[in-house]
């Protein structure tokens, strides 16, 4: 393929296993504090995190009787012990409490246990204290925040982590990154050095020292030596584009949950549905995940000849030689032709979705946006877009994309482009659109250029109260994103006159078809070659600030352990896709690195409007 | 394969736009099809004894696992913390500095905290990589640890919050206590106790004071916002938001409301109620939109179930309706009113000339529309009429707001016969874009002219090739190539 490893000396990923193991006897250690039968209702979200680390027999050793979905309805179970398994949030709390008060009411006598994951909330709490329920309730945390989703994949299944924080601004979620960090740093630890650049990366990375230095301090040799820190609102360009590498358009297409895919009956070519994991024990999968899609045929096809000879070989062998045939290779040649079937199933499903909708079209504008190239066409293929009211999320990431890299609309541009969007798709978007502008992600230009410099000057003149308001005042020029500024500095967006060989990429720019190098892992390349910041002054600017880059005193003896110091953790918080992720494995790949992704979520461009969404009640 | 090397490595490095493409049926996605007949066509060996499952499935339906060993060792409450230096630099975090504190208290003396509880380690356990357990502590009481709860700084206060230990807050009872302990809390980062204080804050200080208070303090206001939002205390979020003076939030969160009004007519009454809240202008005119559109989606609605039901009107007959109007956005009820009730005089609620003039919809969005909708019935004389207008002679001409090229991609989603298609890929600028649409939707003589026209005696001759043998369009090649007349250019 045409990623065979430039560098054959990428050290060896730590296992990652034991945070399985630690989750589900930390489970198994809280079920047991309810001795008994007892019925377990289990969050919708939880569900298939739930199923990665443990199953129904293990539950049921542990004398859970009957599993329910959280619905938020009237409860039928009979036990007369229930235990919840949630999300800190507060409709469930009151959910509960309503069952609770119902089972009173009743004159039933039950005994309640709450186990939040992966921390409880006060929040939560005072609704048990509000509802009468404090004290008839046991509640418990269940630190279940980090869930490996393959050999470099750690994901903390937080969601809703983006909305909260980078929305909201509700920074409930910081400590709990700065727990899933410090418990990778007492496993793999010590770390050596952490770099970071964003706001909620800075509060985590202040999380995480407290905890340190909270605990105690261990000596032992460390398996990861660096730390990346990074905020999705630094880079939202990248989780906008489409995506063109195989494992990112398989999660476009079909949504891949939890490491899990459903692929339906017309990738299967039966009438149902199947299930499939995707990571690097499926062989297959694992030769084409990071591949350009136009490479993926090919790969595919000479897959499928491979077979084809393999099973061939069969013919005019003699008893003997066949009862090898059968007993050595024939299991191994079946698994990977049900493997195969299913990627080129797959491969189709996608080829025929993406024919159907002008994919090509859609890319090509794209492109033109990333580049800053043929502004108006891209507008009128948005607005026809709209008009055809061809998918709404759709629509909104088109405009997003053009928001952030024109810096804002204009004016005129921007009221016409809402009106005709909200006939298209509602006009109870308007809530869609408060929040999209809120984060910046989609805002009219204003006049004055220079006012964000003004407001970091009058900012630090004048007292808090009014810097406060000022804040609020500039709160949308702040948010800038200065996106074709980073991209000439960075070089970002190669030049569209030069070839891009994709079955032989140069750079990270091959999982955009060689037209954009991804800002966000850009930006780790970056300061991984420089070992900090230092040059890239003009850049940390350009990005509103909020860089930061330290070393451990006692960081261990990271000159001799020099394995370590090439395993470079990269945490997203908010959220990372599966392109980026291609994008560091080649960048490892290319430097003798070997990176694993810690993110508070999977996202891609559906997931993270959709999260942003307000049109329903 | 089906092309030869140099053809495939031509044709993925021709152009950087060009290397992936989803569009061209006849070679990757053949390529594929081929591949998948060859591992279709070994499919019957594999079935042969096909008990096991190589693909890893996930199921909740149990496979028995081994006994889970564990144990828990509670970890003994140790308060070995030595004032060591610490390894990791604090960072700036940029918290707004604690102005209202005069009491000397310095961020960093937060964040050395002298006292100590005991802190769960996973070092007792894991240092031995054989047998690493984990021992949670969560079922220990955390009462242990309460010395005199009024003895807690609020520095302490909040530290132990962080811990999930028990504190009292109630000892924070002048105005500046409180706020001490709020800005404490926000500077430590943790928005769990942010919130947890505030809850405090809210519950002990009367409104107006903690309104004042939050306004200077964007972050814990935005935990206020958020935890109001969360538990669904509508009425103080909006009576915080009139104490900002946030007028447009207060107007979007009120009209937000509507969302979980079920009943068409109460919410088209709500709506209505809307309309004097503090929108900007160009939002206002939207929200009146919302209003009015919803207010003929009902009336349409009681019309047309009535007729439907009747059976008396043919296109409900031939074409039931798959749902109800209602709640639609506005370019959903244009549609449908193309589709129904498209001959309506202009003077009636449902007419879609009447729609487009009320709300202003723009020439192009009007066209797609309701070309969508007559292509839909395929009723190919209204499609035609769309286009056609006539020039102060009285000739008539096609003219399209759209392109042409998006005229045939909706006529052949709808699927248009070939000799309807035709006549719109004909009026494709672009000679390549015609000639390609023609190829896609088998227009023969479109592409046949198109050569024509470009003299392309070579492109002519090689889709003589292409056309069946003895057609109508292959004497039409013909009678062209044999045409002396014609200066070819090659």
């Amino acid at each position: 393929m045409a990623h065979s490893a430039r560098r054959k000396d990428c050290p060896e990923l730590p296992d990652f296993s034991l945070l399985k193991r630690l989750a589900r006897d930390q489970l198994i250690y809280l079920l047991e504090q309810l001795p008994g039968k007892k019925d377990l209702f289990i969050e919708a979200d939880l569900m298939s995190p739930l199923d990665r680390i443990a199953n129904v027999s293990t539950l049921k050793q542990h004398e859970v009787h009957k599993l329910y979905k959280v619905e938020h309805k009237p409860v039928v179970s009979t036990s007369d012990q229930l235990c919840f398994l949630i999300r800190p949030r507060i409709q469930t709390v009151k959910w509960i409490c309503d069952v609770a008060n119902a089972d009173k009411a009743a004159g039933k006598f039950r005994r309640y246990k709450i186990i939040f994951t992966p921390q409880k909330f006060y929040a939560c709490e005072a609704v048990l204290e509000e509802q009468g329920i404090f004290g008839d309730v046991t509640t418990d945390e269940w630190a279940f925040n980090l869930l490996p989703l393959d050999d470099d994949i750690i994901s903390l299944e937080l969601p809703e982590f983006f909305r909260d924080n980078f929305l909201a601004g509700d920074q409930r979620w910081v400590r709990t990154a700065g727990s899933a960090l410090h418990l990778l740093h007492s496993l793999y630890g010590p770390f050596s050095k952490i770099y970071g650049i964003g706001r909620c990366s800075k509060m985590a990375y202040e999380s995480w020292r407290e905890q340190v230095e909270e605990g105690e301090q261990r000596t032992h040799q460390a398996e990861i030596g660096k730390v990346f820190l990074i905020d999705r609102d630094v880079d939202f360009v990248t989780p906008l584009c489409s995506q063109v590498v195989y494992e990112g358009l398989v999660d476009d297409i079909f949504r891949i949950k939890c490491g899990c895919v459903e692929f339906g009956p017309e990738v299967t070519s039966s009438d149902k549905s199947m299930k499939v994991m995707l990571n690097s024990q499926d062989k297959v999968f694992n030769e084409i995940r990071n591949e350009h899609f136009s490479n993926v045929f090919g790969f595919l096809s000479q897959k499928a000849r491979n077979l084809q000879t393999a099973y061939d070989k069969r013919r005019g062998m003699d008893i003997k030689q066949m009862k090898t045939f059968v007993s050595e290779e024939l299991k191994g040649l079946k698994q990977e032709h049900r493997l195969l079937s299913l990627h080129i199933g797959a491969s189709e499903s996608i080829m025929k979705k993406k024919t159907k909708q002008d994919f090509q079209e859609l890319l090509k504008t794209e492109h033109s946006l990333l580049e800053g190239f043929e502004i108006r066409e891209c507008i009128s293929f948005i607005e026809e877009h709209i008009n055809r009211q061809v998918s709404m999320i759709e629509s909104l990431r088109l405009l997003c994309l053009l928001s952030i890299t024109e810096n804002g609309l204009l004016p005129k541009d921007f009221r016409s482009l809402k009106a005709q969007y909200l006939q298209s798709y509602g006009v109870d978007h308007l809530l869609t659109f408060a929040n999209l502008r809120q984060l910046g992600l989609l805002v009219e230009q204003q006049p004055g250029e220079t006012l964000t410099v003004m407001e970091s000057k009058v900012g630090k003149l004048v007292n808090d109260k009014t810097a406060g308001k000022l804040t609020d005042a500039f709160s949308s020029l702040a948010k800038k994103s200065n996106f074709r500024a980073l991209s000439r500095k960075l070089n970002l967006v190669p030049k569209s006159d030069e070839e891009y060989d994709l079955r032989v990429p140069r750079d990270m720019a091959y999982i955009f078809s060689g037209a954009y190098v991804p800002l966000s892992c850009k930006l780790i390349e970056q300061v991984l070659d420089r070992d900090g910041w230092t040059g890239l002054e003009e850049v940390t600017r350009l990005l509103n600030g909020h860089e930061f880059a330290v070393s451990g005193s006692t960081g261990g003896d990271s000159k001799t352990k020099s394995d370590a110091q090439r395993i470079i953790l990269v945490m997203f918080l908010g959220g990372c896709t599966f392109s980026e992720i291609s994008a560091l494995r080649f960048l490892g790949r290319e430097r003798g690195y070997k990176f694993i992704v810690v993110t508070t979520a999977i996202t891609n461009s559906s997931r993270l409007l959709e999260a942003l969404l307000d049109n329903h009640a | 394969m089906m092309k030869s090397k140099a053809d495939e490595e031509e044709y993925w490095n021709s152009s950087k736009f060009k290397a992936f493409t989803f569009d061209d049926e006849d070679d990757e996605f053949s390529r594929l099809k081929e591949s998948k007949q060859a591992v279709n066509s070994i499919r019957r060996l594999v079935e042969e004894d096909d008990d096991e499952d190589d693909v890893e499935k996930v199921s909740w339906s149990g496979e028995p696992v081994g006994s889970i060993s564990w144990s828990v060792r509670e970890t003994a409450a140790s308060n070995q913390k030595t004032d060591r230096e610490p390894a990791f630099p604090k960072i700036n975090t940029d918290t707004p500095a604690i102005s209202k504190s005069n009491s000397g208290y310095s961020l960093s003396s937060l964040f050395k905290g002298k006292s100590r509880g005991s802190f769960q380690t996973f070092n007792d356990s894991l240092s031995d990589s054989s047998v690493r357990l984990y021992a949670p502590e969560l079922r220990k009481p955390k009462s242990e640890y309460k010395d005199y709860v009024s003895d807690w700084s609020p520095e302490e206060t909040v530290q132990r919050m962080q811990q999930g230990k028990v504190v009292s807050l109630e000892k924070f009872r002048s105005l500046q206590d409180k706020l001490l302990l709020l800005d404490i809390a926000v500077s430590a980062h943790d928005g769990n106790v942010i919130t947890a204080v505030l809850i405090y804050l809210k519950r002990t200080l009367s409104k107006e004071v903690l309104f004042r208070e939050l306004e200077s303090r964007q972050i814990a206001l935005r935990h206020f916002i958020h935890y109001l939002t969360e538990t669904r205390d509508q009425r103080l979020l909006l009576e915080l938001l009139r104490a900002l003076c946030r007028t447009e939030d207060m107007a979007l969160l009120q009209y937000k409301e509507h969302l979980s009004i079920a009943d068409e007519n109460k919410r088209r009454d709500f709506l209505k109620s809307c309309l004097s809240l503090p929108f900007s202008a160009e939002d206002s005119a939207h929200v009146q939109d919302h209003y009015t559109v919803l207010e003929r989606q009902i009336i349409i609605e009681a019309n047309d179930r009535q007729a439907e039901r009747e059976g008396k009107v043919e296109i409900f007959q031939k074409f039931p309706r798959r749902a109800s109007i209602l709640n639609m956005p506005l370019i959903t009820t244009l549609y449908y009113c193309s589709f129904y009730h498209y001959t309506e005089p202009e003077g009636t609620y449902s007419s879609p000339l009447n729609i487009r003039q009320t709300f202003k919809i723009s020439e192009k969005q009007y066209f797609v529309t309701a070309l969508a909708a007559r292509a839909k019935l395929k009723a190919w004389s209204d499609v035609d009429a769309l286009f056609t207008s006539r020039n102060w002679l009285g000739f008539t001409r096609k003219k399209s707001p759209l392109s042409f090229q998006r005229v045939v991609d909706i006529l052949q989603k709808n699927s248009a016969p070939t000799q309807v298609l035709q006549d719109y890929v004909a009026l494709v600028d672009d000679a390549d874009v015609r000639i390609s649409l023609a190829q896609k939707h088998k227009c023969h003589d479109i592409i046949i002219n198109t050569y024509r026209d470009l003299k392309d005696r070579q492109m002519l001759l090689g889709y003589r090739g292409k056309v069946e043998r003895g057609s109508v369009e292959e004497r039409k090649i013909d009678e062209l190539l044999n045409n002396p007349q014609i200066r070819w250019k090659n």
